[in-house]
């Protein structure tokens, strides 16, 4: 056991797989030399050398092109979108080409590669470098789609995701790489696809992703003060997705509260209040509910930012709430 | 360079284009690889026309590009071509495929959704691929492709595996961002990669010289990236079979990518039944005197290939694209479970438990 960053855990995770499979390779826009924009990928470079961590000109169609070519002809390609904003420049690729090709070519072709990204707010760094956008990805058929919220879970997931033969969207919170957390000796390897129970209650169930993950445990600390006792899921992977766990934990409380820092419309949580109302209405004791980023692009001030991304006093506030009315 | 002069053997140069600014490569091409071009050439005209037939009886559905009049392209790169190097193509890719070998009745099959075909019915014309052919996809998306060849280019060259891959696209796809991302980081990367753009004039229906700063539309940004200018007779099967050798050999030798600007034209529309009212008479007409299997058959015939030889070849593709049809005609359409399988690399398409 060590006290690892979320920063570098990314990079433990990186290395870990680079140093098992030879077929591993980087490449991204200022990862190697510089060791990333977020320091996730320090160090990588001197240890794999440039072969094989490979810095990018600013051409983010040529680099995820050149990750599904690769992983299309026997490479593992790890490749970095700096910001997960800049997706909208490369979308092309990603949601035509590397998540289509296996199916219109009825199995021909294969994408063994991970697309990681620096996803979501919290850093002020305004509208254009701040989004969430993970339902993006969810809506995609062919992609899979990760996002962990603690160093554990990002060497557990990254490993799962480089193995896994299929094209995963890799999302790191932004707003959680200066964060530390245990994280175990040793070789790690998780399961794509898995939920995780992070704190087992029984009047409320709180669902949340990456970022909003720690909010969301803060939030049932206080709410448990406050005769609130709540279960908080871990969701972890959108794509698959462990509706089971969901359903289960929801069933055993009877309320839900999804918190999404995608913004409102078509954030995932819309899809697990379908997925609750069709097939565990019954356990239900009052509606779910859904605490998001609004419907709105994300403003830069501090102020303005902390209003708009689901904070640890409005889940507290819309939770009370609920359960009193 | 040589001055064109009248002789068969030497193709004039295409209608409009200055013949001082075509490339002519070195070298000569033996009698059977020209038989293998003519043979390619012809097949690939005979099965698209009867593609165009199917397509109008309604056989064929959604849409079709065919690339009548621009084979001697993808005969040259299909005959020049290792048997395990990879082919990119378009929408525009019955040909492209073909030439790698794979079969009329899986192409046919596909063009008509039935289970024989290359994709099981699932890709469509636009999609045809056959990776133990190496062909590695037909994308439309203009200019996907091209980031995804060098990819392979780039994977090729790192596993230390002598495999070029060649790209195939039109003038209009000169004109988007991927195509110049693809040229700098390839040129950067030294990778084994070709480029060739297949200049038909138009994009869909726009002439690209209306549309495009400079005048030849790839090769005049060659240079951008540190590579040759290369603009080729796309209609001369011999010039285009040189050229492929000389930019498939440079990047098997470390030499690094080439960027190709095949002038040539397609006969047909653009796609499905486009009749293709935009194009002036007396271009149509000039092209129509520059076929590249009219060109080529003169041309074999000039070096003493026997007549009944060449009408040999044109009677078996006859055949082969007849059988073809009826082959791809009986088969029956997919099997519906199809319809659910292929997302994900186990062949499911689940996305929960
Ligand atoms: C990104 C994108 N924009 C537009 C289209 C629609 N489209 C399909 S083919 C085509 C023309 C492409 O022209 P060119 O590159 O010259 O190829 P050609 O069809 O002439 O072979 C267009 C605009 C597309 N498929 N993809
Ligand atoms: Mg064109």
């Amino acid at each position: 056991m060590a006290e690892l960053s979320y920063r570098d855990a990314v990079s433990r995770a990186i290395a870990q797989e680079m140093d098992r499979d030879p077929s591993v390779v980087l490449l991204g826009e200022d990862i190697g030399a510089a060791g990333g924009v977020f320091k996730a990928t320090v160090g990588l470079l001197e240890r794999f050398g440039p072969e094989r961590v490979r810095d990018t000109p600013i051409s983010e169609q040529a680099i995820l092109g050149a990750a599904m070519g690769a992983a299309m002809t026997g490479l593992r390609p790890i490749a970095e979108i700096m910001f997960a904003d800049f997706f909208a420049v490369c979308w092309d690729i990603v949601a035509n080409q590397i998540a289509k090709s296996s199916y219109m070519t009825a199995g021909q072709v294969s994408f063994p590669l991970v697309i990681r990204s620096g996803n979501g707010g919290g850093l002020r760094f305004g509208a254009q470098h701040s989004q969430a956008v993970e339902n993006w990805a969810m809506a995609i058929p062919g992609l899979k789609v990760v996002a962990p919220s603690n160093p554990a879970d990002v060497i557990g997931l990254f490993a799962a995701a480089v193995r896994d033969p299929d094209p995963v969207m890799f999302f790191e919170a932004k707003g959680l790489y200066a964060t530390k957390g245990e994280v175990p000796d040793g070789e790690l390897v998780d399961t794509l696809g898995t939920a995780k129970v992070l704190r087992s209650g029984t009047d409320a169930t709180i669902v949340a992703l990456a970022a909003m993950v720690p909010r969301a445990l803060a939030a049932a600390e206080v709410l448990a003060a406050r005769g609130i006792d709540s279960t908080v899921v871990d969701v972890r992977s959108l794509v698959p997705l462990d509706t089971q766990t969901i359903l289960r934990e929801v069933s055993a409380t009877g309320r839900m509260f999804t918190v999404e820092e995608n913004p409102r419309l078509c954030g995932w949580g819309a899809e697990l209040v379908s997925i609750v109302a069709e097939e565990c209405f019954d356990d239900l004791d009052g509606p779910p509910l859904r605490i998001t980023t609004p419907h709105i692009p994300l403003p830069s001030a501090d102020a303005l930012e902390d209003l708009a991304i689901p904070s640890v006093e409005r889940i507290i506030s819309t939770i009370e709430r609920a359960m009193q009315s | 360079m040589s001055a064109p002069t009248d002789d068969i053997t030497v193709a004039k140069g295409p209608p409009g284009v200055d013949p001082a600014i075509l490339h002519r490569p070195g070298g000569s091409v033996d009698a059977p690889t020209q038989l293998a071009l003519y043979r390619q050439m012809v097949r690939m005209r005979k099965f698209e026309k009867r593609a165009y037939d199917l397509f109008l009886q309604n056989l064929v559905k959604g849409t079709s590009h065919l690339s009548l009049g621009q084979e001697a392209i993808a005969a040259a790169f299909g005959v020049a071509m290792d048997e395990k190097d990879y082919t990119f193509a378009t929408y525009r890719g019955h040909a492209h495929t073909l030439a790698r070998g794979t079969s009329m009745t899986g192409v046919m099959g596909e063009l008509l959704g039935r289970s024989c075909g290359v994709l099981s019915g699932k890709g469509g014309s636009m999609h045809l691929t056959d990776v133990k052919r190496g062909v590695m996809g037909s994308y439309a998306i203009v200019g996907a492709h091209l980031t995804i060849a060098l990819g392979a280019a780039w994977s090729a060259k790192h596993r230390g595996d002598p495999r070029v891959a060649v790209a195939f696209f039109g003038d209009g796809t000169t004109n988007i961002g991927a195509f110049h991302e693809s040229l700098n980081l390839a040129a950067v990367w030294k990778l084994p990669v070709v480029f060739v753009c297949e200049n038909n004039l138009y994009m869909e229906y726009t002439p690209i010289r209306t549309v495009t700063a400079v005048d030849n539309p790839a090769a005049d940004r060659a240079s951008a990236y540190g590579l040759d200018s290369i603009v080729v007779d796309g209609n001369d099967a011999d010039a285009m079979y040189l050229t492929a050798r000389e930019c498939l050999e440079r990047a098997r030798s470390g030499g690094g990518p080439s960027l190709i600007e095949a002038r040539t034209y397609r006969t047909s529309g653009h796609s499905r039944a486009d009749p293709g009212k935009y194009k002036p008479e007396e271009e149509v007409a000039a092209w129509a005197a520059y076929d590249p299997i009219d060109l080529y058959r003169a041309r074999l015939l000039a070096h003493g290939v026997g007549e009944a030889d060449l009408d040999a070849v044109d009677e078996t593709a006859d055949s082969d694209v007849q059988t073809a049809t009826v082959e791809a005609q009986a088969s029956p359409p997919p099997g519906l479970d199809l319809l659910m399988h292929h997302v994900w690399s186990d062949g499911g398409s689940s996305w929960r438990n």
